[in-house]
């Protein structure tokens, strides 16, 4: 154990009221539309909701890595389309390779994409915002060329490709218990690792983690590339669910991400998160997208809806903030 | 006085790249399409720079100061539909830029709002008001399109004031002569310039921080409302999909120029001179029919590339530095 900081940090399960307040709002929406529209609340139905949220959580968290450690990857979206075209193209020349084979294909391609992030974060020291604004446009021009434009529609993926993620299991779908089985690793690796642990250090104060030995930028790698190997999996689950693949898949969904992580309470100053946050924030979220419909609002209001409540969290999460200490001479986070 | 002198030499060297690269863009379009180099061409590749580069001057004065706004396409969407609907509902040209005017510094100001009062941090705060003011736009107008804009109204975006100069490239003009003249010849400036390289000391030093960073969200919403009047008069039409993805061009226009992410850097020279070679270089890509989106790829590279070059060489100085020291 490294001797306590003088100054206890700003742990990320400080405000413990969040997650609680997160989840009665969730449960009162569940049950307000539950009473106007019972076929809303039935377990078939939340189930769907969970199968149509899976990969959101999936991104989202590893999102939330990136966050944590002071940056953001707005490239998720764009590694989505890449890795999935990647993956639906190898499934093409190949169809006789099996799907974990593809699925760690598809990982691995993405955390090739997740590491160029980090490494111009890490060691050429551009800006992630400015370093992944410029890799979401390269990824998706990177998707065109390699597609001639062309998509690859339903009939020229196996059909074994497009059932398997949809195979129930105890009742859930597999790309439901591929979430659940992300939010369990993750979950481990921030609370019980010392790379995840590392994370936090990174993120809630670098100066301080340089003093005891921990390379920011290397961690801030990490994360970029976790997070690159999270939408890698998700480039196949997403062609796989939505049984198509062209440049602009997943188009504008990094906003969606950014959203849940915000909703959940990640800081966008770095160094707090938590997973349970971040899962309460993409199933707010599902609720909502799935919940429109029902109440009678033209989906082309979700858009709308999702910056009202990224707006909304955000002014929540710096009123929390702001209620503990800060030192004077902190500037402001940009 | 040495160190002023080092910027001021290092700004002339990076603006000078900047001209020169324009000069070989300029001969390879020569070059390789007999069409570009005549007036007329010319004139018309200005419009590929003219409303990105209005919305850039602004955007460079708010970078400068340590913020970004990455909502300015989606206000430009919204200011749009305002101004379709004023066509419905029969206004004449002059009400329609009002209300595109309006409506942009109300989204700016609502930006201000959120980063001043509320303390988001701006990447966040423009991030949610661009996925809300987009997606206002796409929830009033669904899929269609709004096309009946009154007689007059296609001056905004197509007239020429005089000879091959367009309003537009006019309007560019004096928008940049005025920001030029605020940045480097004014109080205001250098206190812009003090915020962005530390907040907190300009802060203590008794400058209204918050108030400068307000009104710069509010300039940058009201000249994305103006770029919204001059495209859709150029278009002639509205949809919700208006300006999609310009908000990386404008911001790769800004760091182009030699703004600092970090804030506190930056001139206003170096910010047109990089909306000229950009939008001289995806003209000169269009006429060899390169799609959009290999566009925005090399736009991309660019982007990553200029921010890369000088952190990378002063890396590879610091290093030689340090194994000398060793030796």
């Amino acid at each position: 154990m490294p001797p306590q900081p003088p100054e206890p940090m700003r742990l990320p399960n400080r405000i413990p009221g969040r997650e609680s307040a997160l989840a009665a709002v969730i449960v009162v929406m569940v049950a307000a539309l539950g009473l106007r529209w019972p076929q809303f609340a039935t377990l078939s139905s939340l189930r769907d909701v969970l199968d149509d949220t899976a990969i959101l959580i999936l991104l989202a968290l590893g999102q939330m890595l990136v966050i944590v450690t002071r940056c953001i990857d707005l490239s998720v979206a764009a590694n989505v389309a890449l890795s999935g075209m990647i993956v639906a193209q190898l499934e093409q020349s190949h169809p006789s390779l099996p799907i974990l084979v593809l699925m760690i294909f598809g990982m691995l391609a993405g955390s090739v994409f997740g590491a160029v992030n980090g490494l111009l974060v890490w060691l050429v020291r551009v800006p992630s915002i400015v370093a992944t604004l410029g890799t979401m446009a390269m990824f998706r021009g990177i998707v065109y060329l390699i597609s001639a434009g062309r998509w690859i529609n339903s009939d020229q993926l196996s059909p074994q490709f497009q059932q398997e993620i949809r195979d129930t299991w105890l009742g859930l779908s597999m790309l439901s218990w591929l979430a659940i089985a992300g939010v369990a690793l993750i979950a481990l690796l921030l609370r019980y690792t010392n790379a995840g642990r590392r994370l936090y250090l990174a993120g809630g104060n670098p100066a301080a983690a340089a003093y005891v030995g921990v390379q920011v930028g290397r961690s801030q790698f990490n994360a970029f590339v976790l997070c690159g190997m999270l939408a890698g999996l998700c480039g196949y689950l997403w062609v796989a669910r939505f049984a198509v693949a062209y440049t602009d898949i997943a188009s504008g969904f990094e906003l969606q991400v950014i959203a849940a992580c915000v909703i959940g309470g990640v800081s966008i100053r770095g160094g707090s998160g938590t997973v349970a946050g971040v899962l309460l924030g993409c199933v707010f979220l599902g609720i909502v997208r799935n919940a429109l419909p029902l109440v009678g609002i033209s989906p082309f209001w979700q858009m709308a809806v999702n910056g009202l409540v990224i707006v909304g969290a955000a002014m929540l999460n710096e009123q929390a903030s702001a209620e503990q200490p800060r030192r004077i001479l902190e500037p402001d986070a940009k | 006085m040495n160190r002023i002198h080092h910027i001021a030499m290092r700004a002339l060297r990076w603006e000078s790249i900047l001209g020169a690269a324009i000069l070989v863009v300029l001969i390879v379009n020569t070059l390789t399409s007999p069409y570009f180099l005549n007036a007329q061409t010319l004139a018309d590749a200005t419009f590929n720079f003219t409303e990105k580069g209005l919305v850039a001057l602004p955007m460079a004065l708010l970078m400068i100061a340590g913020d970004i706004d990455i909502s300015v396409a989606a206000i430009m969407a919204l200011c749009s539909i305002a101004m379709g609907y004023g066509a419905l509902a029969g206004w004449p040209p002059s009400a329609l830029v009002m209300a595109s005017l309006a409506v942009g510094i109300g989204c700016g100001a609502c930006n201000g709002w959120l980063v001043t009062v509320c303390r988001v941090p701006a990447l966040v705060a423009t991030i949610g008001t661009m996925s809300l003011f987009r997606g206002i736009a796409y929830g009033v107008l669904g899929d269609q399109a709004l096309k009946n804009y009154p007689r007059g109204f296609e001056f905004f975006g197509q007239g020429y004031v005089a000879g091959l100069f367009s309003l537009e490239l006019v309007l560019l003009i004096v928008a940049a002569l005025l920001s030029a003249t605020l940045l480097h010849q004014t109080v205001i400036g250098r206190r812009i310039y003090a915020i962005g390289a530390n907040n907190v000391a300009a802060r203590m030093s008794g400058i209204a921080v918050n108030g400068y960073r307000f009104w710069l969200f509010a300039a940058t919403g009201a000249a994305s409302g103006l770029a919204s009047v001059l495209l859709t008069s150029r278009l002639s039409s509205t949809r919700p999909t208006l300006a999609a993805g310009w908000e990386l061009e404008i911001i790769t226009i800004v760091i182009l120029g030699g703004v600092s992410v970090n804030g506190g850097r930056g001139t206003i020279p170096g910010v047109m001179l990089a909306a000229i070679l950009l939008g001289l270089l995806t003209f000169g890509l269009g006429m060899h029919n390169i799609p959009g989106i290999v566009m925005s790829m090399i736009i991309g590279i660019l982007l990553i590339t200029i921010v890369a070059i000088p952190n990378l060489t002063s890396r590879l100085a610091a290093f030689r530095d340090s194994t000398i020291d060793r030796s």
